[in-house]
């Protein structure tokens, strides 16, 4: 595993306010590498759909703060979300399409949206320890396992 | 965000401009729910998206809880011009399934 190139780090408080923020700095950062412009908006919706949930879900009406990691390597910009908050209940019903617990006005795409947009994603998360969100765009999208 | 709204008989045609998302979402369905409540004889919806440069899951669940209101009132939700990267999340999302899109608002206006 080759090191990163380049990585940064950000705190900020879960609000919507820092999402619009949160997805340029990630598409800005992920200029770096060879992505075209097509697919730095796929990390702009990726990243955005990622920091919404967070928002929404991780302190229920509260607020608590967001830790976003992004690290370039040269065939690929990895990024990572870290809350603090309540947690998933169930990872694998959360990644199901339409499945929300908000359902006013909320359409539970938003991992749909990432999966779609970008080669891999992770979930880690447990009630009540927080949620860690880990998502993986390569250059010129070539599947990791070189499907 | 900025949003513009005018009515043309019983259609509501709104045109917005900028990132439709977590933030501006409350904003577009506060100012579109308020012109069809005062106004009851609204019955269609006319959304320009020419100048929206941004949307995601936030946004589409805006539109759609508008499609469902104007439903309600046996309406249509017509989308006009969007660009290629907001096109892309709405048949990605499916909603361009239940709402058509059209290239510019004459020819949606054609289509009520």
């Amino acid at each position: 595993m080759s090191a990163a190139q380049n990585h940064m780090r950000m705190e900020f408080p879960s609000l919507p306010e820092n999402v619009a923020f949160a997805r340029t700095t990630v598409a800005v950062f992920a200029s770096q590498l060879d992505f075209t412009l097509d697919e730095l908006d796929e990390i702009k919706v990726a990243t955005s759909e990622a920091v919404s949930n967070t928002v929404i879900h991780a302190y229920g009406k509260g607020t608590g703060t967001v830790t976003l990691c992004c690290q370039i390597f040269p065939d690929r910009l990895e990024v990572e979300l870290v809350d603090e908050g309540i947690g998933i209940e169930d990872v694998d019903k959360a990644l199901e399409p339409a499945y929300t617990t908000v359902p006013e006005e909320r359409m539970g795409l938003g991992l749909v949206f990432i999966n779609e947009y970008m080669d891999v994603l992770s979930i880690e998360s447990k009630p009540g320890q927080g949620t860690k969100v880990h998502m993986v765009k390569y250059v010129k999208a070539p599947k990791p396992d070189g499907v | 965000m900025e949003i513009h709204h005018q009515r043309r008989g019983t259609t509501l045609l709104v045109t917005m401009k900028g990132e439709l998302d977590l933030l501006t979402a409350p904003i577009f369905r506060a100012q579109v729910d308020q012109e069809l409540e005062t106004f009851e004889r609204l019955s269609s919806l006319i959304l320009d998206l020419g100048k929206v440069d941004f949307i995601d899951s936030s946004g589409l669940g805006a539109i759609l809880g508008r499609y469902k209101r104007i439903r309600q009132r046996g309406g249509k939700l017509l989308l006009v011009n969007a660009q290629p990267q907001v096109q892309k999340i709405l048949e990605l999302s499916g909603l361009d399934k239940i709402m058509p899109l059209f290239p510019n608002a004459e020819r949606a206006l054609e289509h009520l």
